[in-house]
C-alpha cells in the first residue's frame, strides 16, 4: 500500500510538474510587472530607477522599438529560412523603402498612399532582386552573400546622390499627431492630483501595425497553402521541389513580401524617428542580431528577438546609456553560447 | 589567354587612375587636403564645411601666390579613427603639406595626436571643437582659427540665468569630447550665476529613439539645455514634440545650427525662442557678414544662410591660404616658415577679428542668439549680443582654469 502510495503523494504534496512550476513563474513576473506599471512606486525604487515615469516609458518604447525591428527581421528571417541567403541587402531595402514613403508622402499628401507605396514598390524591387540576381546564383551561397553586399554598397551611394546626406522626416497626418494618456499613475503631485503617463500616439499605432502583420504572417504561414509550401521549403527545399511545387513561384513570394515589408518598415519606422544615410546598416544589424537570437527562418523566433533586443536596447539607454549597446550583444554572445541555433531555431 | 587580357585591363585601369595624381604633383599647383565629415550622421554638417572653404578658394581665385591652389578632399565618418584614416591617406600617399580638418570634437583630438607623428605637415582645424585639442597636451603643428565649444557658449550662462529666469535646467547632449566642451562652457557660467543642473544624459552619438531619454528628463526643470548635432538632433526635437514635451529649450551651438533649422519637418514650433550662443548669428548686420553670406551662397546646395561648420571652415581655410601667401607658397621647408607666419597672423573674419593664444587657438567673438522666424518662413538665429574677443579660459586666469580640470561626463557639477 506504502509502496502504490508514494507516487500519487509524491505528486500531489511535493508540488507541481516542472510545467507548472514555468507557469507560475511567469505568472508571478507578471504579477511583479503589472506592479510596477500601476502601482505608485515608493521613493526608494524611484531611487534606483530614476522614475517610474522613466522606466515605463523605456519599457514600451522597447516594444514599440522590437515592433520595428520585428517588421525588418520577419522578411529577413523568412528569406534566409527558405533560401539559405543571407540578403545583405536588406537594409538597403529598409532605407529605399522610407525615402519613397517620403517621396511619395511629400507629393500628395497622404502619408498611407507613401505606406502603401513603401511596400508595393520595394516588393517589385525584391522580386526584381531575386529573379535577376539571387535566381542566377542559386545554390551558391557564398557568392549570393557576396553579391548582396555589393549590391547594399552600391545602393547607398546610389541613395546618397538622390537623396544627399540630410536628414529626412516623413511628415505623419493629423490624427497620428499628439499624445495619448494612459492610465498609469507616474507622480501624485502635493496636491494630492494624480499625474498620468502620456505616449505618443504614432507609437502605439506602429506597435498594433507590428501585432497586426505578425499575426498576418504566421496566419498565412500556417493557414494558407502558400504558407504550406514556404514552410516545407524552409524544412527541406530539395523535397518541395521534388514534389513538383514550382519552388522559383515560391521563392519570388517571400523575397516580395520580405522586401515589401523591409520597405513598410522604412516608412513606419521613418515616421516615427527619421531618415538619414546609414540607417540600412543599422537595421541591417539589428536584423541580424534578431534573427541570430530569435532563430533563422522562425517568426515566431523574429518576434521574440525583437523584443529582447529592443528593450535591452532602450533599458539600455536609460540606465547606462555608455554600454547600453554592449547589451545588446550580450544578449546575442549568451544566446549562441547556450542555443547556438537561436530561441526558436531547429537544430539542423 | 582570358586571364592575361583581363591582367592587362586591370593593368590599364590602374595607371589610369594613378597617372592623374602623378601628373598633378607639379610646381605651380599647391596641394591642400580637406578633412570633413563625407559621410555617417555629420554628412550634411561636411558639405557645408566644405562649402564654407571653397568659398575661402573662391575668393582667392583658386590661387595662392601664383600657384594655383588643388584641394584634395577625405573623407571621415565623425568617429577618430576614420578621421586618423583619412588624415594618413591625405599626408602619405596624396603627399599634401597643408591639411585642413576635421570637423568634429574626438576627431579632433585623434589627428592633433596624429599631427605630432608628422610634424613636417601643418595642421589647421576645420571646426572641431573639444578643448583639449589645444588646451592640454597640444601639437606644435596644430592650428586652430576657429574657437571651442566653451567659448562658444560664452554669455549662454549667464543669459539664460539671468534674463531668462531658468535655475534648475536638466543637459541632453552627446557622448564625446565636443558635448563635453559645450556643457562645460554653459555651465562654468550657469552654474557660478546660481543655477542648477539636476540631470545630465549623454547619449550615444547616432542615437535615433530618444524618448526613454526624454521620459527620463526629471519633471520641474525649467529649462532642457540640447547638444546634440545634425540628425540627432533633429530626432530629439521630433520626438519632444511628439511626447508633448513643454519645457523650453537652450540650444547648444550645433543644435540650432542652419544645419538643423532647414531640416524638412515639424520643429518650428519647438525651436523657436530657443536661445543659444556660437560662433555666427544669421542675422548680424555687419557689412563683412553679409559679404561673406553673399559669396557662400554662390557655392551649389548652400544653406539660406552659412552654418557654423561653413564659417569654421572658411576662417580655417582662409587663415591656410593668408599663411600660404605670406610665404609665397613654399612649404619646401617642412612648412616651417608657414607655421611662423601662421602662429602670428591676425586676420578680420566675416565675425570680426582673429588671433592665435600661445596654444595656437583661436581668440574671437562670440555672438549670442535667439531662433526666430525669418520673413521667408525659414528659421534664423536672431543675433541678441556680440561677447568681444572671447579666449580659451573664457576670461578667467590659466591657472585658476586648468584647476577646473578636464572636461567630461561628471565635471563640471552642480546638481
Amino acid at each position: 500500500m506504502s509502496l502504490l502510495d508514494r507516487p500519487s503523494q509524491a505528486l500531489s504534496s511535493g508540488g507541481m510538474t516542472l510545467r507548472q512550476a514555468w507557469g507560475l513563474a511567469g505568472l508571478l513576473a507578471a504579477a511583479v510587472l503589472a506592479w510596477l506599471v500601476f502601482a505608485a512606486w515608493p521613493d526608494w525604487l524611484n531611487a534606483i530607477l530614476i522614475s517610474k515615469k522613466a522606466f515605463v516609458s523605456a519599457i514600451l518604447n522597447g516594444i514599440t522599438l522590437a515592433g520595428l525591428y520585428f517588421l525588418v527581421a520577419s522578411g529577413f528571417t523568412l528569406i534566409f529560412g527558405l533560401m539559405r541567403n543571407v540578403n545583405l541587402a536588406h537594409g538597403s531595402l529598409y532605407l529605399l523603402g522610407a525615402y519613397i514613403g517620403y517621396e511619395v508622402t511629400n507629393r500628395t499628401g497622404y502619408w498611407l498612399l507613401g505606406v502603401a507605396a513603401g511596400f508595393a514598390v520595394l516588393a517589385i524591387v525584391g522580386v526584381i532582386m531575386q529573379v535577376f540576381v539571387f535566381r542566377r546564383l542559386e545554390g551558391d551561397d557564398l557568392r549570393q552573400t557576396l553579391v548582396s553586399i555589393g549590391i547594399s554598397i552600391v545602393a547607398a551611394d546610389l541613395m546618397l546622390a538622390v537623396w544627399a546626406g540630410g536628414t529626412y522626416q516623413i511628415s505623419t497626418p493629423e490624427w497620428l499627431d499628439g499624445a495619448l494618456t494612459l492610465p498609469v499613475i507616474t507622480a501624485v503631485r502635493s496636491n494630492g492630483a494624480s499625474v498620468f503617463l502620456t505616449y505618443p500616439l504614432y507609437r502605439v499605432v506602429v506597435l498594433a501595425a507590428a501585432i497586426v502583420i505578425g499575426v498576418g504572417l504566421w496566419l498565412m504561414l500556417h493557414k494558407t497553402r502558400v504558407g504550406m509550401m514556404i514552410r516545407a521549403g524552409v524544412d527541406d527545399r530539395a523535397m518541395l521541389q521534388a514534389s513538383g511545387v514550382n519552388v522559383h513561384a515560391v521563392f519570388a513570394i517571400v523575397f516580395a513580401v520580405g522586401a515589401g515589408l523591409a520597405g513598410f518598415a522604412g516608412v513606419v519606422g521613418g515616421s516615427a524617428l527619421s531618415v538619414a544615410p546609414g540607417e540600412d546598416v543599422r537595421y541591417l544589424l539589428a536584423s541580424l542580431v534578431v534573427v541570430i537570437v530569435g532563430g533563422m527562418g522562425s517568426i515566431t523566433g523574429a518576434a521574440i528577438g525583437a523584443l529582447l533586443i529592443g528593450l535591452a536596447e532602450q533599458i539600455g539607454l536609460v540606465y547606462f546609456p555608455t554600454y547600453g549597446i554592449v547589451l545588446t550583444f550580450v544578449i546575442m554572445v549568451v544566446t549562441l553560447a547556450i542555443r547556438p541555433q537561436g530561441i526558436m531555431g531547429k537544430a539542423r | 589567354m582570358r586571364m592575361h587580357r583581363r591582367t592587362v585591363l586591370a593593368l590599364a585601369v590602374f595607371t589610369g587612375l594613378t597617372a592623374p595624381s602623378m601628373a598633378l604633383a607639379a610646381d605651380d599647383t599647391i596641394k591642400i587636403g580637406l578633412l570633413a565629415t563625407f559621410e555617417g550622421p555629420f554628412t550634411v554638417l561636411g558639405e557645408d564645411g566644405e562649402r564654407g572653404a571653397m568659398t575661402a578658394v573662391a575668393e582667392m581665385n583658386g590661387t595662392v601666390a601664383g600657384k594655383k591652389i588643388e584641394i584634395v578632399k577625405g573623407s571621415s565618418d565623425a568617429s577618430p579613427d576614420s578621421a586618423v584614416r583619412a588624415a594618413r591617406k591625405l599626408v602619405e600617399q596624396d603627399g599634401v603639406k597643408v591639411l585642413v580638418g576635421p570637423l568634429s570634437g574626438d576627431e579632433g583630438i585623434a589627428v592633433k595626436d596624429y599631427a605630432k607623428t608628422q610634424p613636417n605637415v601643418t595642421f589647421i582645424n576645420g571646426t572641431s571643437a573639444a578643448q583639449d585639442t589645444t588646451l592640454r597636451n597640444p601639437a606644435e603643428n596644430f592650428f586652430r582659427f576657429s574657437t571651442d565649444g566653451a567659448q562658444w557658449m560664452a554669455g549662454l550662462g549667464t543669459y539664460a540665468f539671468k534674463d531668462k529666469g531658468y535655475k534648475k535646467v536638466a543637459t541632453v547632449a552627446e557622448d564625446y569630447s565636443f558635448p563635453y566642451t559645450q556643457v562645460f562652457g554653459f555651465m562654468a557660467e550657469f552654474c557660478k550665476a546660481g543655477g542648477h543642473v539636476p540631470s545630465k544624459s549623454w547619449v550615444p552619438i547616432g542615437n535615433k529613439d530618444f524618448s526613454s531619454v526624454i521620459a527620463a528628463i526629471p519633471e520641474g526643470v525649467d529649462a532642457i539645455y540640447v547638444a546634440l548635432g545634425g540628425a540627432d538632433a533633429v530626432n530629439f526635437l521630433t520626438q519632444y514634440q511628439q511626447s508633448g514635451g513643454t519645457a523650453p529649450l537652450i540650444g547648444g551651438s550645433i543644435t540650432v545650427d542652419q544645419t538643423v533649422l532647414t531640416s524638412k519637418g515639424k520643429l518650428k514650433d519647438v525651436l523657436k525662442g530657443t536661445p543659444s550662443a556660437g560662433p555666427t548669428a544669421d542675422t548680424n548686420d555687419a557689412p563683412a557678414w553679409k559679404a561673406f553670406v553673399e559669396a557662400y551662397k554662390k557655392q551649389p546646395g548652400a544653406f539660406p544662410s552659412p552654418s557654423l561648420f561653413a564659417h569654421g571652415y572658411y576662417v580655417d581655410m582662409k587663415a591656410t591660404l593668408l599663411g600660404l601667401d605670406k610665404v609665397g607658397g613654399d612649404v619646401s621647408d617642412g612648412g616651417k616658415k608657414l607655421r611662423e607666419a601662421l602662429s602670428s597672423l591676425s586676420f578680420d573674419t566675416p565675425t570680426g577679428k582673429v588671433s592665435l593664444d600661445k596654444n595656437r587657438n583661436a581668440i574671437a567673438d562670440i555672438f549670442l542668439t535667439e531662433v526666430t522666424e525669418g520673413s521667408d518662413g525659414n528659421l534664423l538665429n536672431k543675433l541678441v549680443k556680440v561677447v568681444p574677443q572671447v579666449n580659451q579660459t573664457l576670461g578667467i586666469p590659466e591657472d585658476e582654469f586648468m584647476k577646473l580640470g578636464a572636461v567630461n561626463r561628471d565635471n563640471p557639477s552642480c546638481p
